[in-house]
C-alpha cells in the first residue's frame, strides 16, 4: 500500500462567479475517501467561499456552502484561513461559517475546523505538504 | 451610459478601470462577483464610496454570496432583476467590464 500523503487544497476563488470553488470542494470530498491527510487553505477571494449567510433562493444557482459543514465527517478538519485576506476584505472570523469537526481522540468533542494563520505561517504549512492543488 | 462590473475588485482591475472611465450622469451596476465591491470595510471601499455617480448592486447576487444589507457601503442602491432591466432600458448604451 502507498503511504499517506499530506495534501493541501488551496482555494483562491470566490464561489458562484466561476466553477473553481464548487469543483475544488468536490475534488476534496472525493480525495478524502482515499485516507490521505487532506487540509484546505482559503486565501484571496477564496475566503468568500465560507462567508456565512449565503442564500441562492433568488438566483438560479445551487447554494453549496452547507457542504463545507460535511468536511469534518470526511476527516478534513484543518481549514486554514489567511488573516491578511480577511483584513483586506474588511472581514473577521465572525463573518465566516462556524465550521466544526468531532474529535474522535477526544470523546468526539466538537472543535472548530477553521484555523486563522498569517501569510508567513501559511507559507510554512505549504512547505510541509507532499502535494498542493490550486482551485 | 450604464456600466456593469462582474469581477471581484480583489481579483481584477475591472472596477478600478470602470470607475476611472465613468462620466457625469453614468451609473454602475455591480453584478455576480462584482458585488463584493459593495461590502464596506475592505480595501476596495474607496473605489465605490468615492464615486460621484450612482452605484447599484444586484440584490440576488448579494444574497447568494451572504452579503447582508447592513454590510453595504452607504449610498449603494440595491436592485432586483427588474431594476437591472430598467437601468439598461433607460441607458443609451451599456458597457460590460468583464
Amino acid at each position: 500500500m502507498s503511504e499517506t500523503k499530506k495534501m493541501l487544497y488551496i482555494n483562491r476563488n470566490a464561489p458562484y462567479g466561476t466553477v473553481y470553488a464548487l469543483e475544488g470542494l468536490e475534488v476534496v470530498l472525493i480525495g478524502a475517501a482515499f485516507e490521505q491527510d487532506v487540509s484546505m487553505a482559503f486565501i484571496g477571494d477564496g475566503v468568500y467561499q465560507i462567508l456565512k449567510g449565503q442564500d441562492t433562493s433568488d438566483s438560479d444557482m445551487k447554494n453549496f456552502s452547507p457542504t463545507y459543514n460535511a468536511l469534518g465527517d470526511y476527516e478534513v478538519t484543518k481549514l486554514y484561513v489567511e488573516q491578511e485576506s480577511l483584513d483586506e476584505r474588511g472581514l473577521t472570523v465572525d463573518d465566516l461559517m462556524p465550521l466544526v469537526y468531532e474529535d474522535e481522540d477526544d470523546d468526539w468533542a466538537e472543535k472548530p475546523s477553521i484555523v486563522l494563520l498569517s501569510r508567513a505561517e501559511l507559507a510554512g504549512v505549504m512547505a510541509e505538504q507532499d502535494v498542493l492543488f490550486n482551485f | 451610459m450604464l456600466h456593469t462590473v462582474n469581477k471581484s475588485p480583489y481579483s481584477s482591475d475591472s472596477l478600478k478601470l470602470c470607475m476611472a472611465y465613468m462620466q457625469s450622469g453614468d451609473a454602475v451596476l455591480l453584478i455576480e462577483d462584482g458585488v463584493y465591491a459593495a461590502m464596506k470595510g475592505g480595501e476596495s471601499e474607496a473605489l465605490v464610496s468615492g464615486s460621484s455617480e450612482k452605484v447599484y448592486a444586484l440584490g440576488p447576487d448579494l444574497k447568494a454570496r451572504g452579503i447582508a444589507s447592513d454590510k453595504l457601503i452607504d449610498g449603494i442602491e440595491v436592485v432586483g432583476f427588474d431594476g437591472f432591466v430598467n437601468l439598461a432600458a433607460e441607458s443609451d448604451k451599456v458597457q460590460n467590464w468583464l
